[in-house]
């Protein structure tokens, strides 16, 4: 097929890219990189969550675990934030283990209401605890990583471009390790269960251990998009782990497409970019987002990675009816298999 | 020994008692009809067998062990498989993935050697046990193709490729012949037959009753949740309260 034999030089093409990128950038351009770095790891674990067929509204909470854990580690408890920010993920993959037990009796709406529940009750304690979690103020201050390289000093990772990099190494990490697992047999399962649970139970797939499995991963990964986040900005408080910023989230991944791994990507990418090209317009952001929104569902149910094949399909169905007026076919199914 | 015990189950759903002190035994290597008008209760004793449901009382020994209550991927690695009565599949997969996640048994490996490619030899197997499979369904040519992309009889010899690559040892398939017309519902016998040829004991819950006798050795009739009648085909055909519970329901 086309597609595969284009994508090692695609891919090359797109990194050699994201590696000149930031010398083009103004300093408030490369911190966006950062952020947009940062919430493309954000979705795209959101849809290896989404693999099983389940939506929950708690990811960016336990996103912002992984940022308060890895904050604290840093700042109290002394660790080097190499050590504290891998800790911090496995903290908000904890706590998603835990929330398995209440959260898998439910599915669909429930279990969307039950997590996002959850969710407050977590963002309450660390407004409600002033001590570790510094109330509503959250924490500053929240060191950045030190690492001094024989011969060249130490690297200042408190300025963009070396943080950016950072970024782009471990997001780049951890989107291989997503795809190569949603195209595992462990994948293969879990989209099994998203389409018939009960089928998949009566062949022998232990359904609640891979419902189980997924948010736990996924979970992993937010939280390391969270730690990474707070070691750049400096600050973690509640506000940005809160509800609206879970709904962009939604936001980007369905605009994007959840069938495709690229497609939350092209969402946050997109709707990032053009945000950030409007930026006088901040004001009206919730309202355009909202349109797009909307127009998406209407008109492509795949999201916007859909949209080459829409494209494909009109200029291919018009083709078809100049060629034969009468009695040309209908255009093919566009609904495609949720696995790619 | 019997292979499968049913002993005095009861299932109710709040007031509705959907089986009502049912018993029966199926040796090894049988094919058991399981028949009934609607509502009798067939497909309820088949998901109660598989670990769909609890049991509200009695027990279900399989090979000796009581395993009422227990789960279904756990009774399916036990060996338990049933098929569903509307025809369930994963409609967006193609046929071939379709049965490679029935060999989910013989394939399941961990999170991290799956990444690292280490479950290459389960996978492989897998692979093989998938071609067999589709083989042995006449389904090989359809591999590529959507599942819900195939006509009605290719999607429900698809159903049941999917238990078979999970090797049942009991294979408990819900109404496989409805909605095929006689020519696939003499294929699909034979290919029953041929199934419990390869070493899989067999209940059938169906209504057309010319592959129920054709097939079965023994049949046991559900009536209003209760047993009615056991016998062979010959028995039950001539037993006044199975016509009368026929024509009645009629
Ligand atoms: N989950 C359920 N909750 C409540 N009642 C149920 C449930 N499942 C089945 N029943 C009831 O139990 C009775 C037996 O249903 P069952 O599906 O087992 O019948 P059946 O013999 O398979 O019928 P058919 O031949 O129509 O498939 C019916 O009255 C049905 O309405
Ligand atoms: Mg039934």
């Amino acid at each position: 097929m086309k597609p595969a034999r284009l994508a090692v030089p695609a891919l090359f093409a797109l990194a050699v890219f994201m590696v000149a990128l930031p010398f083009g950038l103004k300093l408030h351009q490369q911190d966006f990189m950062i952020s947009l770095l940062v919430w493309v790891l954000v979705v795209s674990s959101y849809r290896l969550m989404a693999l099983t067929g389940e939506y929950s509204l708690v990811h960016v909470v336990l996103m912002g675990a992984g940022a308060y854990s890895s904050a604290l580690l840093a700042k109290l408890a002394g660790f080097s934030v190499w050590l504290a920010m891998p800790c911090g993920a496995l903290v908000a993959a904890g706590l998603a283990a835990v929330l398995s037990f209440p959260l898998f009796r439910m599915s669909g709406f429930y279990f969307l209401i039950g997590s996002f529940a959850a969710g407050e009750a977590i963002r309450l304690s660390w407004t409600y605890f002033t001590v570790p979690f510094g109330g509503p103020k959250g924490i500053k201050l929240i060191p950045s990583p030190e690492l001094t390289l024989p011969g060249l000093g130490p690297i200042a990772f408190y300025e963009p471009i070396p943080y950016y990099y950072l970024t782009l190494i471990v997001v780049g990490i951890s989107l291989f390790v997503l795809y190569r697992l949603e195209n595992s047999r462990v994948g293969l399962t879990m989209n099994a269960i998203h389409w018939r649970a009960p089928l998949a139970e009566s062949v022998g797939v232990d359904t609640w251990r891979y419902r189980a499995l997924a948010f736990v991963i996924a979970s992993f990964f937010a939280g390391l998009a969270g730690a990474l986040f707070c070691h750049y900005y400096g600050t973690a408080n509640p506000v940005q782990f809160d509800v609206a910023a879970m709904v962009y989230v939604l936001i980007w991944v369905i605009v994007g497409g959840v069938s495709r791994f690229s497609g939350p990507i092209v969402g946050v990418v997109v709707l990032s970019v053009l945000n950030e090209l409007f930026r006088e317009a901040e004001q009206w952001r919730p309202l355009i987002y909202g349109c797009i929104l909307i127009a998406v569902m209407l008109y492509l149910p795949d999201g916007l990675i859909g949209l080459p094949a829409r494209i494909r399909d009109w200029i291919e169905a018009r083709r078809g009816v100049a060629a034969l007026p009468a009695g040309a076919e209908e255009p093919a199914d566009f609904s495609s298999s949720k696995r790619h | 020994m019997a292979l499968l015990e049913v002993r005095n189950v009861t299932k109710q759903f709040g007031g509705l008692t959907a089986l009502n002190d049912v018993s029966f035994a199926v040796e090894p290597g049988e094919i058991r009809g399981l028949i009934g008008p609607n509502g009798a209760g067939k497909s309820t004793m088949f998901k109660t067998i598989a670990g769909f449901y609890t049991p509200t009382h009695g027990d279900i020994l399989y090979d000796g062990t009581n395993i009422a209550g227990s789960k279904a991927y756990a009774n399916a690695a036990r060996g338990v498989v049933r098929t569903f009565q509307e025809t369930t599949l994963f409609q967006e997969m193609s046929v071939s993935e379709n049965v490679l996640v029935g060999c989910h048994l013989r394939a399941r490996s961990g999170v991290f050697s799956a990444l690292l490619g280490l479950d290459r030899d389960k996978r492989r197997d897998a692979e093989a046990r998938t071609e067999e499979v589709l083989e042995f369904m006449g389904l090989g040519a359809r591999r590529h193709q959507l599942a819900k992309e195939l006509p009605l009889g290719s999607q429900r010899a698809l159903a049941i490729a999917v238990a078979l690559a999970a090797t049942p040892k009991l294979l408990l398939m819900d109404e496989p012949f409805a909605g095929m017309n006689p020519e696939e519902t003499q294929h699909m016998m034979e290919l029953t037959r041929k199934v419990r040829g390869s070493g899989v004991t067999i209940i059938l819950v169906e209504h057309d009753m010319r592959a129920v006798m054709g097939l079965c050795e023994y049949i046991t009739v559900l009536n209003f949740g209760s047993v009615l009648a056991q016998g062979t085909p010959a028995e039950v055909r001539s037993n006044d309260r199975v016509i009368e519970a026929y024509l009645g329901g009629a």
